[in-house]
């Protein structure tokens, strides 16, 4: 049957020629369609006798199969081919810069308290608060500050002018007055932190009319200073991620704690950077001791039953130190290139597990 | 407060190194600045003798000399008017920092000449301010000696006086501690007076002993006042006095040996035969010793004679009734003055002298009549003259009662085991006299020492000569209350705000709590009650307000550094009132948009960018999002008018403003426009109803939900946010959100009106909605729409 032979021949090479899905769709018409050559030599089996039909039915539709497969195979191919040539053209160049995002950050000062609080609640402190405006008893006179002491000229306080009753209200210098508002307002035992912003009239390299500082106060019936001492040293060793701090208590005096210390920890400074738990020099820490009875009689505890102990410190000033920031200054700046350098990623919330920083 | 070794050493026998002695301060509280030591600074200059001076070849006013120096003899070159041979003075060598100069010594001829070394002077070495030519020295030191020794200089320790430790003031009041210390042994300090021979010609009279309760005096005559001998002036200037007279310096030496001021009086310039003490009298002036003029007022402590004041009690001596080279009758003053009028007075005068230091802090009560007497032994051994009797007016303020102390308490309050023995020898090593034996005893704190009151006060004292070093180190009782979450619900937020604005792309800035009171007036503040009295700077005066301002104005510095493209967060504290409730805390958020240009035209940040942070920082606080209205036109008047709103629950329950700022607001803080922020009052959000830890039922509908678009024909000022209210009003149970997509003014839709699209979600909840239902579902959204005065575009 070179009818079929020279047929079959004719169609391969017509799919094959066809270009697109148009022109192979218009060759597959042509052959299976209605009025489709193979269609019509499927139709001419119904005419032929049973030998015939025998003998010519599997050519037929054996034909039928391999041109049907060619049309296929040769469809998928255009479509491939159409599909790159589409793509091709949706190209983009990627090397365009994305949509801006600004980097947010957290102030190094901020992402150090939070690392404090977590350190101290770890040992049971809660976080207390008050306001920045203060009276002078909650922020000299309850501490023991009498009235007209020296003792006061030390704190270059900032004041309001005298309200009609008399009395000036000032900028609180330290965080202390917590200390008396928690006494007054809550029973013992008290283990609480409070950090916040106090002001001083002061304005250098090292001073800013206003910082950060926590508080600290323990108090309970049998407080001594050897858990000061144990609070404070597990305190420097969480913060500055060491095991082995060596601390030194050196007595000092504060009108609201008796006996009284500043806590030095060991360092070593060579090399412009700050290496806690070698060294031979001291790094002075914090101020700290028991609170004084006086204080305590003032918040109306009995001082004969209550003792305890208290701790401040200067939050900016540990960042400082901590994380390498060279000028105090700088850290109230609000210059978003030094925001960018040295604050904080938002998702580095310090936490026991994650570590403090 | 300075003193040297040798001069501790007049009260303290001991063989402790400078380091040692300054180890020992440090640990008994008395805190070093800094050690000066002159032997380290110099060690490189020695004593040099000048074998002969020739002048030199090329030069009228240089001489080239042979020199006997520790290292041999050396051809200097000086030029030095009084380098002549057989001088003594000092030599640095080669390769010598000489201080006075700032250079360090190099091989170098002079003029053709090699100079092998350097002739010193005294400015060069630093121990005077200005010399004249070379050092000329005793002819008797041997060449080589070190200048220190040669010139008697020695350490001077420089540390820091606590208020509360008035007898660390005098060197004698420091070697009594450091002796308690055990780093050596206190020489007896007591004093022997000296018997007058005629009656005091000067009369006291004490007319307000609450200013001072104790006044001793006596005359000197005839002595012959002068220089002070020399070794008077070496000590005086080792701690850096200026010698003044031989009178006056006495008086400079006892305030800093033993932190007792005395003032001399020349009798021959006094009127009338009596000094009082008295309070000052309106109007009265006196001319002080400073050459200063002050105006005196009834709350200072004058001392008087018949003629007017002589000088400001405690504070400062007029210069009326000094003491010259010329006098020879002194009256010695030795009072007691109270304290507190004395800091007042200080403060008031700007007078800060080295007797208002000490009296201002509490001079020793018990040491009033001993410090004159020591003054007098002082002023005959170098003046000379003839002593009249002491004369005493008054007497020192009662000293406080015994302290009853428990010794046990020592170890409870500090945790130091010190035994019953070592603590009576600390307290008695320090003064404190101890009675009683057994159980409590009563301790009394010397005279010198009204610091202490109680029981607490005489743990500090045993404490730091025990040693703090001592002390144990004792973990914390566990706490019987669950350690959950330590921090209350605004203080959470607080820290979640935080975060959440970091993550949304703001940095975090600390500002100050303070701006000018014109500033915070732009801001609704400035009231009288927030303006401080004693501002660091004028711009500086005010409480803040709103920390707005104080971010404005941060963007404005950074856009003038060149960095204009600005978001800024605070986390803060603001003031309405001078009262604790008057104080909120502030989540403020400030962007200042300039973004890069961007090639894909992509939409610029606008108000709606901080609207949408704000949404989603309240929603990450917590807060109560789909019960906020958002109420436009009644804002604070530092926002835009048209473009600002506030977030609210009631228009009492503000939780947040939000918008661009004013234009006049930038202008007025000199930031270019536009800036756009919020201010979210952390206070006003309501803590969640819900109790506990656990989430409430979950429901999700199985059926699916379906939207279907709107768009409404409404006046051109009719908030879009009344339709969406009067929408999802419509039937509350089935549509869960309805949602702007479109606005649209314009061709098809009549001038001063709009059209405003909305895709409104229906979420079935029981069955699947039937058309019908839908339809009449559509029927209740247009007419609530209608009612809310929007129709359906046709």
């Amino acid at each position: 049957m070179t009818d079929l032979a020279t047929l079959e021949a004719e169609i391969v090479s017509a799919v094959q020629a066809s270009a697109d899905l148009a022109g192979l769709d218009a060759v597959r018409v042509n052959v299976l369609g209605k009025s489709g050559s193979i269609s019509a030599l499927l139709k001419g089996l119904g005419s032929m006798g049973p030998d015939e039909r025998r003998e010519q039915g599997p050519l037929i539709n054996g034909l039928r199969d391999r041109v049907q497969a060619a049309l296929t195979q040769r469809k998928t191919a255009l479509e491939a081919g159409a599909l790159d040539a589409q793509l091709a053209t949706e190209r983009l160049d990627l090397t365009l810069p994305a949509p801006p995002r600004r980097r947010g950050s957290v102030h190094p000062t901020m992402q150090v308290m939070d690392e404090m609080t977590a350190i101290f609640a770890e040992m049971g402190f809660a976080v207390a608060d008050g306001p920045d405006i203060e009276d002078d008893f909650h922020n000299f006179t309850a501490l023991n500050f009498p009235p007209k002491h020296p003792a006061r000229e030390t704190h270059d306080t900032f004041f309001f002018a005298p309200n009609p009753v008399g009395e000036r209200m000032l900028l609180r210098t330290h965080t202390s007055p917590v200390q008396i508002r928690t006494m007054v307002s809550q029973a013992p035992p008290i283990r609480i932190i409070a950090p916040g912003r106090t002001y001083r009239k002061d304005s250098d390299q090292t001073h800013t009319p206003m910082f950060h500082q926590v508080e600290g106060l323990v108090i309970d019936r049998n407080i001594h200073m050897g858990h000061l001492k144990w609070t404070l040293e597990t305190f420097v060793g969480r913060f500055f991620e060491t095991s082995d701090v060596v601390t030194r208590f050196r007595p000092h005096h504060f009108p609201f704690t008796e006996p009284s210390a500043e806590l030095d920890v060991q360092c070593d400074r060579t090399g412009g950077e700050l290496k806690v738990g070698q060294g031979s020099s001291w790094l002075e820490v914090l101020g700290c001791g028991m609170v004084h009875p006086n204080v305590i009689k003032n918040c109306g505890l009995d001082s004969d039953e209550w003792q305890g102990f208290a701790f401040g410190m200067g939050v900016d000033r540990l960042a400082m130190l901590k994380y390498g920031v060279p000028d105090l200054r700088d850290m109230f700046a609000s210059d978003v290139r030094w925001l960018a350098h040295y604050g904080f990623s938002p998702f580095a919330a310090p936490s026991a597990a994650g570590g403090l920083s | 407060m300075k003193f040297t070794l040798s001069w501790l050493k007049q009260h303290l026998e001991t063989t402790a190194s400078a380091e040692e002695i300054v180890d020992a301060m440090t640990m008994a509280g008395l805190e070093v600045e800094h050690v000066e030591n002159p032997a380290l600074k110099l060690a490189a200059f020695t004593v040099a003798r000048i074998v002969s001076a020739e002048q030199h070849p090329n030069a009228d006013r240089l001489r080239v000399c042979q020199v006997d120096t520790v290292d041999g003899r050396k051809e200097i070159v000086c030029g030095a008017p009084n380098a002549r041979a057989g001088l003594t003075t000092i030599y640095a060598p080669i390769g010598a920092y000489v201080p006075g100069l700032n250079v360090t010594l190099v091989e170098k001829p002079v003029r053709g000449v090699v100079s092998n070394g350097m002739l010193c002077s005294a400015a060069e070495l630093e121990t005077a301010e200005e010399s004249d030519g070379i050092m000329e020295l005793p002819d008797d030191l041997t060449v080589g000696t070190p200048v220190a020794e040669a010139l008697g200089l020695e350490a001077v320790i420089d540390f820091e006086v606590t208020p509360n430790r008035p007898d660390w003031l005098g060197v004698a009041g420091i070697a009594r501690d450091l002796a308690a210390t055990g780093i050596g042994r206190l020489k007896d300090l007591n004093v022997v007076a000296v018997p007058g021979t005629f009656p005091c010609p000067i009369q006291i009279s004490l007319t307000a002993p609450q200013a001072c309760p104790l006044f001793a005096g006596r005359v000197v005559k005839g002595v012959k006042n002068g220089p002070s001998p020399q070794w008077l002036q070496a000590k005086l200037k080792s701690v850096g006095l200026r010698s003044i007279n031989a009178l006056v310096d006495v008086t400079n030496l006892l305030s800093c040996d033993r932190a007792r001021p005395l003032h001399v009086y020349d009798v021959d310039k006094l009127t009338g035969t009596v000094i009082e003490a008295r309070m000052g009298l309106q109007g009265e002036t006196l001319e002080a010793l400073d050459s200063k003029t002050y105006t005196l007022t009834a709350d200072m402590c004058v001392i008087a004679d018949a003629c007017g004041p002589l000088g400001l009690g405690g504070v400062m001596g007029g210069e009326s009734s000094g003491c010259s080279q010329a006098t020879t009758s002194v009256f010695i003053e030795s009072a007691w003055f109270d304290p507190l009028i004395t800091a007042q007075t200080g403060r008031a005068t700007g007078i800060s002298s080295d007797a208002q230091y000490r009296f201002a802090r509490t001079v020793d009560t018990g040491f009033v009549l001993p410090g004159l007497e020591l003054a007098t032994q002082l002023i005959l051994e170098i003046c000379g003259g003839e002593v009249s009797e002491v004369l005493v007016a008054g007497q020192a303020p009662a000293a406080p009662g015994a302290i009853n102390f428990d010794p046990d308490y020592v170890q409870r309050l500090s945790g130091l085991a010190v035994t019953r023995e070592r603590t009576f020898e600390i307290l008695s090593h320090l003064g404190f006299a101890i009675e009683g034996t057994s159980g409590t005893v009563q301790v009394t704190a010397p005279s010198w020492r009204r610091d202490v009151e109680g029981k607490a006060d005489l743990v500090e004292e045993v404490a730091r000569i025990a040693g703090y070093g001592a002390l144990p180190s004792t973990p914390l009782p566990p706490l019987t209350s669950a350690a959950s979450g330590i921090l209350t619900v605004r203080q959470n937020r607080a820290r979640m705000g935080r975060r959440a604005m970091a993550a949304l792309g703001y940095a975090e800035a600390l500002t100050w709590s303070f701006t000018s009171r014109k500033t915070a007036s732009l801001f609704g503040g400035g009231d009288e009650a927030v303006v401080l009295s004693n501002p660091i700077a004028s711009e500086l005066d005010c409480m803040r307000p709103s920390i707005l301002s104080n971010l404005i104005e941060a963007a404005g510095r950074n856009a003038k550094r060149g960095f204009a493209d600005v978001a800024l967060f605070e986390v803060g504290p603001v003031f309405a009132g001078d009262r604790p409730e008057d104080q909120r805390t502030a989540i403020t958020g400030l962007i200042a948009p300039h973004a890069p240009r961007r090639w894909d035209q992509g939409a610029a940040e606008n108000v709606f960018t901080v609207k949408s942070d704000l949404m989603a920082l309240l929603e990450a606080l917590g807060a109560p999002t789909a019960s906020l209205q958002t109420a436009q036109g009644s804002n604070s008047p530092w926002w835009h008018p048209g473009r600002s709103a506030r977030l609210q629950l009631g228009p009492k329950a503000v939780v947040a403003e939000f918008g661009a700022l004013h234009p006049s607001v930038l202008k007025a803080l000199d930031v270019d426009g536009p800036v756009y922020g919020f201010e979210l009052w952390l206070d006003a959000v309501p803590e969640p109803k819900r109790k506990g830890k656990s989430k409430p039922g979950y429901e999700a509908s199985s059926l699916m939900p379906l939207s279907r678009d709107y768009a409404f024909i409404v006046e051109q000022d009719k908030a879009a946010g009344d339709l969406i209210k009067a929408v999802m009003g419509a039937d509350k149970a089935l549509i869960v959100s309805a949602r702007v997509f479109d606005v649209y003014q314009g061709q098809g839709v009549a001038t001063g009106s709009k059209s405003v699209a909305l895709e409104v979600t229906i979420q079935p909840k029981e069955q699947t909605l039937t058309e019908v239902e839908i339809e009449a579902l559509s029927a209740k959204i247009i007419a609530a729409v209608q009612k809310a005065g929007g129709t359906l575009r046709g």
